[in-house]
């Protein structure tokens, strides 16, 4: 058997694994594995500027493809740096696998240099960690923390790796595990059939239903099997902000996004329905409003990989635990059993008068329906990002950052497919679009990926326009620059009386075309509306090139819907700063 | 409503701070806990008492069957069971009160176990209840200190938690 040192472990492992890419950032504790990886050149390692960023990246990577991200990092501040985007990518399910430093094993304890106990301070963000305590456990531990990231509810997983471990010199039989058991980890697979059976007749026999779709179809693979499901049934769809892309935003069973900033006529289609499919959702407090008056009339069938999301906030009249993806397929079977073929169930299952509410509420306040923001001399946000659907053609990899800039990014951005809208939309976090979209450049070098962000989010980690710099990563920046936090504001307008509490810069924004000019990329000022979608042609026209698009709109407009809180309902909503329902 | 819970968890550095991490990170009460090694040198067995609504209850369950480390979990008050905690106490007594404690020690079915010019220390094993009951009834009398073990709970019949 062939024998290697516990740095060469690390990096044959990832190697056997199938690793793409590995996103981090050298220091003391991992200077072995570093080295290792230097004599092994099998696995490209992408050098951020700070460690939150390779987190991010490694997440937009995964986002996109489906698969771990993989982060190496190393002890003290460079593991409390990843923090942030470990946290971001639990909130949201991401498969992830992070490789930390540690002091070595007789330091651990003694406040040593660079020393935090990683374990503790992950704890709370990840599906799992280990510390390896010996060198030859390094390549089962790697494989059980794939098997865990990537299974059942997916998840970060942290391998802390003390740095006595990795020692070049001290070598080790080597073999990678190709299967793992864990006595204590069967995430359910099928769905309880009678429950299936059960929820197939309920739907038949529902007169105003709806399917709200999440994440978890995204995550599970199973866009296509929601769209057959939804289009035998001929329900209407709404998605979370997770779920974005996992049903077509062209159908025209698509209702738009739900919750907080969601369509009107989804928000009005899931309060007055009567049976609710909900799919890889976890009925999050921005999508319920007030729990107690979410869908007074509904039943709720729900469908979900993890137990603990069945029944969280709101009840759940009919769970069926296990994946997405088997859970559709049989559903699909029942109900093609129980009906002889797909039309007899649309003409039995006759819904016309609730499509006919629906077309109503569309008419009345449908984002798409008709022009629903303002009039300004001012370039408005939304056009931005009804400009760049159309010049994209609708079919970019878009990241975003968290603010008024995701959400519009999210009404107005139709997407097509699934893992295209990539965005924290648990945790929220600012400065997670420009790393994320490095990571699915990465994946995807001929695609076109845009990260949408706002001068607040993209100072966050700008720091890694450098690291763009170091990889050709010819992403584009759509800057909706209003020179305000501009969901903070909007929530001082609408709580506070406009007091605009330390949400402003004065003056002090940096010249951004200046700024990515000298980290050697290309940028753009747009002031006038005339000039929009030209310059934003000639952007993306530039395949090899990173531009910034510094984009001026204007700085009083909110975000419309907006669920009225504390204490309203699903259908309760400002539908601009006059108007409610 | 109180609820005894009885977890077996892998013998593994860190495995205790999960459980204990995730009630205070989902702001779940843990009223006693009890944790030691079991036949099988690679489980321990984890007892704990916490006060909820059933669904609380439901989600600690849930969150704790999550836990990687944790693999098998019962809610022994669901059925039958048995349940000690076990309290040591120390008792400053005179001589005139030596005769009134053991009296009383013997009524709970407990142990004097060790004894000094002026010192009792009691061992008592029951519920909660009655650890309770028996310090109330022995208030006459100076207790220094106390230490209890946290409930140790098992279910009765052939129900089993086991791998």
């Amino acid at each position: 058997m062939e024998k290697l040192s516990g740095s060469e472990m690390v990096v044959r492992s990832l190697e056997d694994e199938g690793v793409e890419f590995i996103f981090g950032y050298p220091g003391g504790a991992v200077l072995h594995i570093y080295d290792a990886l230097f004599k092994s050149k099998s696995i490209p390692h992408i050098l951020v500027r700070h460690e939150q960023a390779a987190t991010h990246a490694a997440d937009g990577y995964a986002r996109a493809t489906g698969k771990p991200g993989v982060v190496l990092v190393t002890s003290g501040p460079g593991a409390t740096n990843a923090i942030t985007g470990v946290a971001t990518a639990y909130m949201d399910s991401i498969p992830m696998v992070v490789l930390s430093g540690q002091v070595a094993t007789h330091l651990i304890g003694e406040d040593a240099f660079q020393e935090t106990d990683m374990i503790g301070v992950s704890r709370p963000i990840v599906k799992h960690s280990f510390q390896v305590r010996h060198a030859s456990d390094i390549p089962i531990t790697i494989k059980k923390a794939f098997h865990l990231a990537s299974t059942g509810r997916p998840g970060p997983v942290v391998i802390d790796i003390p740095k006595d471990l990795t020692k070049p010199d001290e070598l080790f039989e080597y073999s990678y595990p190709e299967t793992v058991k864990l006595r204590s980890y069967s995430p359910a697979r099928r769905g309880h059939m009678g429950q299936i059976k059960k929820a197939v007749r309920l739907l038949l026999g529902a007169r105003r239903p709806i399917i709200y779709a999440g994440g978890g179809v995204i995550l599970g693979g199973a866009s296509d099997l929601l769209r057959e499901l939804a289009e035998c049934v001929n329900f209407p769809v709404t998605n979370t902000l997770m779920g974005l892309g996992s049903f077509p935003a062209s159908s025209s069973q698509f209702l738009g996004m739900l919750g907080m900033h969601g369509f009107y006529e989804a928000n009005m289609a899931m309060h007055n329905s009567d049976v609710i499919l909900a799919v890889g959702v976890r009925f999050d407090d921005r999508v319920t409003n007030t729990v107690s008056k979410f869908c007074p009339g509904a039943q709720i069938i729900h469908i979900d990989i993890d137990p603990a999301s069945i029944s969280k906030t709101v009840p759940a009249d009919l769970p069926i635990v296990g994946e997405v993806s088997t859970i559709l397929t049989e559903m699909l079977k029942q109900l093609k059993e129980e009906n002889g073929n797909i039309n007899s169930i649309t003409e039995k299952n006759s819904l016309d008068d609730w499509w006919r509410q629906i077309q109503i509420w569309r008419k009345e306040n449908g984002l798409w329906s008709d022009r629903r923001y303002p009039e300004s001399d001012q370039i408005m946000p939304q056009q931005v990002i009804e400009c760049l659907y159309r010049v994209t053609d609708g079919d970019a990899f878009v990241t975003s950052d968290v603010g008024q800039h995701q959400m519009f990014a999210a009404q107005y951005y139709r997407f097509e497919k699934a893992n295209r809208w990539i965005n924290s939309g648990g945790l929220g976090t600012m400065g997670f679009g420009l790393p994320a979209a490095m990571g699915v450049q990465l994946a995807f070098p001929d695609q076109t990926v845009v990260c949408v962000t706002g001068e607040g989010s993209i100072q966050m980690n700008i720091q890694e326009l450098s690291t763009c710099t170091q990889y050709n990563l010819p992403l584009k920046v759509v800057n909706l620059r209003n020179n305000y936090l501009g969901m903070v504001r909007q929530w001082q307008d609408m709580q506070y009386e406009g007091r605009h509490a330390m949400s402003t810069y004065e003056d002090s924004l940096p010249d951004f075309t200046k700024l990515v000019s000298a980290y050697g990329h290309l940028g753009f000022e747009i002031k006038e509306l005339a000039d929009l979608e030209d310059i934003m042609k000639e952007a993306f026209s530039m395949k090899d090139k990173l531009v910034f698009l510094d984009i001026f709109v204007d700085p009083a407009e909110h975000v419309y819907p907006m669920h009225v809180a504390p204490n309203g309902a699903m259908n309760d909503m400002w539908l601009s700063k006059s108007k409610r329902t | 409503m109180r609820r005894i819970v009885s977890v077996l968890l892998e013998n593994e550095p860190g495995a205790l701070s999960r459980v204990v991490g995730l009630f205070s990170q989902r702001g779940y009460n843990i009223e006693t806990l009890n944790v030691a090694p079991t036949e099988d040198p690679t489980l321990s067995r984890l007892t704990l008492t916490t006060i909820g609504d059933d669904k609380t209850i439901e989600q600690i369950t849930k969150q704790l069957n999550k836990l990687v480390d944790v693999v098998k979990l019962v809610d022994l008050t669901e059925g039958s069971h048995l349940e000690r905690d076990l309290m040591l106490v120390k008792i400053r007594t005179g001589a005139e009160q030596r005769e009134e404690i053991k009296r009383t020690v013997d009524i709970f079915r407990g142990q004097i176990v060790d004894v000094g010019p002026e010192i009792y220390i009691v061992q008592i094993v029951g519920t909660g209840d009655k650890l309770d009951s028996f310090i109330s009834a022995i208030g006459y009398a100076e207790v220094l200190e106390v230490a209890r073990s946290g409930v140790a709970g098992i279910s009765r019949g052939d129900k089993i938690l086991s791998v």
